[in-house]
């Protein structure tokens, strides 16, 4: 395999007696979405600038395309794109203006006029960034990010603000940078998000990684129960569905039967026994956990907005 | 990394001339009361009525220098505390700017703006007041970039370390208005208590006025060697300060 392109080993950073991070270890390899997910406050950020060489964790050791981000700082920096959480510009800086700073900061930069286009700022360009939406203002922050042709890019709390329909067009966006074969490291406390971006995500909770995985992966492990709600009008179905291998339980209400099992094939097994019995079937819905059930389940407490 | 230096200097001279506001106070205002004061007043100081004051009748121009750097160091301050706030200096450090930089130009923006305020004020003011022909201009620009460097490089100092915007103007007042009134200025340094005395002299102020003072009469650099060394050396204290006390958020 390639070498990761970000390896973090154990690090640690505290304030004041306040521990932020502690013993954070995890790897991003090449052309993947990773996400760091957890509440706010969880050492999210603070794992992500300590990557980014923003701050210097008190211990560990960080690798980022094979370089040091505090002593190789200039050359990574022109290697990586970074989007910063809650951050501003100049109220009065125009799109077009901050895009052509960020340009001429690097030596090969791409069209700043076709990020602008891809980002749907084309009719924004003349605008000044207080007149932005949240938004428009996380796109033209994603067009900055972009601007040097990165490799790497870092996201934090991307979509936090947003409404579900801005939210939905950022996703595709992301998407778009993995489809040119860029690494992306991003941070959310959005489960829904992380669900559906990230290829592979680290669970962080009170400054610590609880588990690193695929978010199915991590369902698998953590939460294998599934649940088969069937609505029939057989009045023995509960019965019919007690000898099923790996069973938790069967309860009824009405003509509604739940059918709860950790078996990878308690799917196919209820529908068989729904075949046998030749049972006339209402309605059939299957219930999955997801990657907020892991997250309740291995902190003991929900994420909260 | 002077490319982005320009840049960044240019673009912020754009979006400083974009805030109405900021133009108006730091240099319609000035130029206006420069010039309505100068109807006001111009003919007595020509004729050197004995009731003027004596910053009006012979400091006028190291007066007006003094009052365009304190307020250039105000707005600095301010500026940084709201790019800091905003986190817009976070921003921008995380790019390949050098923090120096990022700084440079927002010094350059204030240098830019005192030097355009001051060749203003000179245009509008010819008419009202006096200049003798014999004013060494070169020189006294040159002492005057010397003293504002070392004054904004005071305001730097304030800017590092204030906690937050809303501070940052009041406190900023707050300690160069003071370092004004015992400059040198309005009353002599040598008329002062010996411990006020002691603390003018540690302030960029009072040798920026004096050295202004001395160059605009026609003293030589070399009898004022010892202010314009004063004012360097508070530059580097000042700057290196910063530099190590500097929070970016």
């Amino acid at each position: 395999m390639h070498q990761p392109a970000i390896h973090v080993a154990a690090i640690r950073k505290t304030y004041g007696r306040t521990v932020a991070v502690n013993d954070v270890s995890f790897d991003v390899r090449p052309g993947e979405i990773f996400g760091l997910i957890g509440p706010n406050g969880a050492g999210k950020t603070t794992t992500m600038e300590c990557v980014e060489g923003l701050r210097t964790p008190d211990r560990g050791a960080i690798s980022v395309l094979g370089l040091d981000p505090k002593r190789d700082a200039y050359a990574l920096q022109k290697r990586i794109g970074v989007q910063l959480q809650e951050a501003q510009l100049q109220k009065r800086i125009k799109v077009w203006e901050a895009v052509a700073l960020w340009a001429s900061l690097y030596q090969k930069p791409g069209s700043g006029d076709r990020l602008i286009e891809q980002l749907g700022l084309s009719d924004k360009r003349n605008a000044w960034f207080m007149s932005l939406s949240g938004g428009q203002k996380q796109r033209l922050f994603i067009a900055l990010a972009l601007i040097n042709d990165p490799e790497l890019v870092f996201l934090d709390e991307l979509t936090t603000g947003l409404d579900p329909q801005a939210r939905r067009a950022i996703w595709d966006l992301v998407r778009g940078i993995r489809r040119r074969g860029k690494t992306v490291l991003l941070t959310t406390h959005l489960m829904e998000e992380a669900e559906r971006l990230c290829d592979r995500v680290a669970i962080i909770d009170h400054g610590r990684i609880v588990d690193v995985g695929t978010p199915a992966e991590l369902v698998r492990r953590h939460c294998p129960e599934h649940t088969v709600v069937v609505a029939t009008d057989d009045p023995a179905a509960a019965m019919r569905f007690r000898d099923i291998p790996q069973i938790d339980s069967v309860t009824s209400d009405g003509l509604q039967v739940t059918i709860r099992g950790r078996g990878d094939d308690l799917v196919t097994q209820v529908i068989q026994r729904l075949a046998e019995h030749r049972m006339r079937v209402i309605d059939f819905r299957t219930e999955t956990p997801t990657l907020e059930d892991v997250f309740l389940r291995l902190t003991g407490h929900a994420i909260r907005e | 990394m002077l490319r982005g230096l320009w840049r960044l200097t240019w673009l912020e001279i754009k979006i400083f001339v974009r805030e109405p506001l900021g133009v108006i106070g730091t240099v319609a205002v000035p130029v206006l009361v420069f010039v309505v004061l100068g109807r006001l007043l111009g003919p007595r100081v020509r004729t050197g009525a004995p009731d003027m004051p004596r910053f009006v009748s012979v400091d006028l121009p190291i007066f007006v220098s003094i009052l365009i750097a304190a307020s250039a160091v105000l707005s600095l301050v301010a500026i940084v505390a709201i790019y800091r706030e905003g986190g817009i200096l976070k921003r921008l450090r995380a790019t390949p700017l050098r923090p120096l930089t990022i700084l440079a130009a927002q010094v350059l923006v204030k240098l830019l703006s005192t030097a355009v305020t001051l060749a203003l004020m000179i245009l509008a003011g010819r008419r009202y007041y006096p200049v003798d022909a014999d004013v060494p201009i070169a020189s006294f620009t040159l002492a005057l970039l010397l003293s504002t460097l070392s004054i904004v490089s005071l305001g730097f100092l304030i800017a590092s370390v204030v906690p937050t915007a809303r501070f940052a103007q009041p406190i900023a007042t707050l300690i160069v208005y003071p370092m004004i009134g015992l400059s040198g200025l309005f009353v002599p340094v040598e008329a002062l208590p010996p411990t006020a005395q002691m603390i003018a002299r540690a302030l960029p102020f009072t040798s920026a006025v004096s050295l202004l003072r001395g160059i605009w009469h026609g003293e030589g650099w070399y009898r004022h060697a010892g202010d314009a060394a004063v004012l360097t050396v508070m530059f580097v204290i000042f700057m290196t300060l910063s530099s190590k006390v500097f929070r970016w958020e």
